[in-house]
């Protein structure tokens, strides 16, 4: 089960002559040579591809927790006209393949000027477009008891002081959970990257590892592997410290 | 009651987030896409009107759009069920209540989470090259290799050797679902003496079908959408000779490549239906297998 990712750390250890060819995990020498030349070896930094992503990610997630939380509120705490209309259109949302929107999503932030920025990525996240963690935090919300609502009202509370102060603060698993998995999902993401970011100084991590393949001629094996490797470090760092925590929102709501 | 457009306005202001986003990234783009796969459209102009000529088109004489739905159902049809089958038996073991079980859910499912992930895409290409380490395991056994990813008619089974990999998902739902199956049945059939394999089709199997289902629709759905690993094993291209070419690598490069962009649409909608298909097929089906999570742990 391990092994290929146990391999994937090896190589990123060995001499370039020791990653093909040997079984063996263990490398004759450690090579850290990979790490500090791999870090430097495109034309840009990664100190600069890590800057990014982490600028998209930490956007991303935020946006995600604000926006998907003030309308899984809406949805699970509020009565209004058309609530019903509009939850079964979200719930619709969530099952449209992401390449329905896509194209005219392109043409749209073509227009606005917005490519080569963050800002496609970053701004449909304060838009709600996750529909998946509104879901999840309405199921969330929805076993919060109503007295707290109701008394906190008879206290004088608003709508707004209600969600901040009642069922923010009790809903921190839900939004723990989404918070992690928003976070290795941009963290991941690839395509999304792909077509919005051209000029490689605004590259992500996962765009900079593709231009190792096409450097595949050079033979830098070893600087590849180490920068994959780096590219998993904050993923697995989530996951052990919230290991718990994700496995059961796995289990409970049925997501990839 | 306390008038209703106080009631609608805090309502209203909660949702305005999502209802923004709601028309200018969903339906609006959805709208628009519809109308696009109806055009000739590159980008330099303006959208074409052409009817249903990309359609035809599709269906008739693009034979790329029959080999990518030939290539992804391929995918589809081994990787789903290989994947569910190892999630299932990975889960029925942990469920016999070993002690480290909270450590070996964990290792389990981390492929799936690092699966999306470029690094493991490149290690893929990796380990089936010509001299990596699956064809160095198989010398072992005196196999000679071959070049798994170079070689069409093998290509597609690194990227469902991948998909098995990542059976940590399935895997944890399944473990849900074994806890939730009442013990007294087995314990009624171990004094019935029933052997092992027919407690399986009698018990475990039937109380767990809806889970199956459950899972097996929604891994179709998660199947039909993969993209990174095809993209960045066949490096962009979905070759050899069009083997790694899944639907939403066919539907990139028209897009993005050729900027073919009425066409690219028009593809869209056709996954949208296919993926529509399958979802009008759980909701169906949805009250065999819903089950809350409060129910149990």
């Amino acid at each position: 089960m391990l092994y290929p990712l146990l391999w994937l750390l090896a190589s990123s250890l060995k001499p370039e002559n020791e990653i093909f060819g040997s079984l063996g995990l263990w490398p004759s020498t450690f090579n850290w040579s990979n790490y500090t030349g791999g870090w430097e070896a495109l034309p840009v930094s990664f100190s600069i591809f890590y800057r990014n992503s982490t600028i998209v990610t930490v956007l991303s997630v935020l946006g995600n927790l604000f926006s998907c939380s003030f309308a899984a509120y809406a949805f699970a705490r509020l009565e209004f006209t058309g609530k019903r209309l509009f939850f079964g259109l979200m719930m619709m949302t969530l099952m449209i393949p992401y390449h329905v929107v896509l194209i005219p999503q392109y043409v749209m932030f073509l227009k606005l000027g917005w490519v080569d920025t963050y800002l496609p990525l970053i701004v449909p996240r304060f838009l709600a477009s996750d529909g998946f963690f509104i879901f999840l935090m309405v199921q969330f919300f929805r076993q919060i008891p109503r007295e707290l609502d109701e008394a906190a009202q008879i206290d004088g509370c608003s709508a707004f002081k209600i969600y901040w102060a009642v069922i923010l603060p009790l809903s921190l698993p839900a939004l723990a959970t989404s918070a992690i998995f928003s976070m290795i999902w941009v963290w991941e993401d690839f395509l999304a990257p792909l077509i919005y970011l051209n000029d490689i100084k605004n590259y992500t991590v996962p765009l900079a590892l593709r231009l190792f393949i096409d450097q595949e001629g050079k033979s830098a094996f070893g600087q590849m592997f180490a920068m994959s490797v780096l590219s998993l470090v904050p993923v697995v760092i989530f996951f052990i410290a919230f290991q718990k925590l994700i496995v059961r929102g796995i289990a409970t709501s049925g997501m990839k | 009651m306390k008038n209703t457009k106080a009631r609608n306005a805090s309502g209203y202001m909660f949702l305005a987030p999502w209802l923004i986003g709601f028309f200018l990234l969903a339906i609006g783009p959805i709208l628009v896409s519809l109308y696009l796969s109806f055009t000739r459209y590159d980008m330099v102009g303006d959208p074409r009107w052409t009817g249903l000529d990309n359609y035809i088109y599709m269906f008739t004489r693009d034979r790329r759009f029959w080999k990518t739905l030939e290539v992804t159902f391929h995918y589809v049809v081994f990787a789903v069920p290989l994947r569910l089958i190892m999630a299932l038996g990975v889960a029925m073991l942990l469920d016999k209540g070993l002690r480290t079980i909270g450590l070996y859910r964990a290792i389990f499912y981390l492929p799936s989470l690092l699966g999306a992930s470029i690094a493991i895409a490149i290690l893929w290409r990796q380990l089936f090259s010509i001299d990596g380490v699956v064809n160095q395991v198989l010398a072992v056994f005196g196999i000679q290799g071959i070049g798994w990813i170079t070689n069409p008619s093998t290509s597609i089974y690194t990227l469902i050797v991948l998909a098995i990999w990542q059976f940590g998902a399935p895997m944890l739902i399944f473990l849900a679902g074994l806890r939730g199956i009442p013990k007294d049945l087995y314990e009624a059939a171990d004094i019935d003496g029933t052997p092992r394999f027919r407690k399986f089709y009698a018990i475990t199997l039937p109380m767990l079908a809806p889970v199956v289902f459950f899972n097996l629709v929604l891994q179709i759905i998660e199947a039909f959408k993969i993209f990174s690993p095809a993209f960045i094993i066949s490096n962009g291209t979905g070759g050899p000779a069009d083997s790694l070419l899944v639907y939403t690598v066919y539907l990139f490069n028209e897009a993005f490549k050729f900027f073919r962009m009425g066409y690219a649409s028009a593809l869209a909608w056709v996954l949208l239906v296919i993926i529509g298909l399958f979802t009008a097929l759980a909701f169906a089906t949805s009250k065999y297998w819903v089950h809350y999570e409060n129910e149990r742990d």
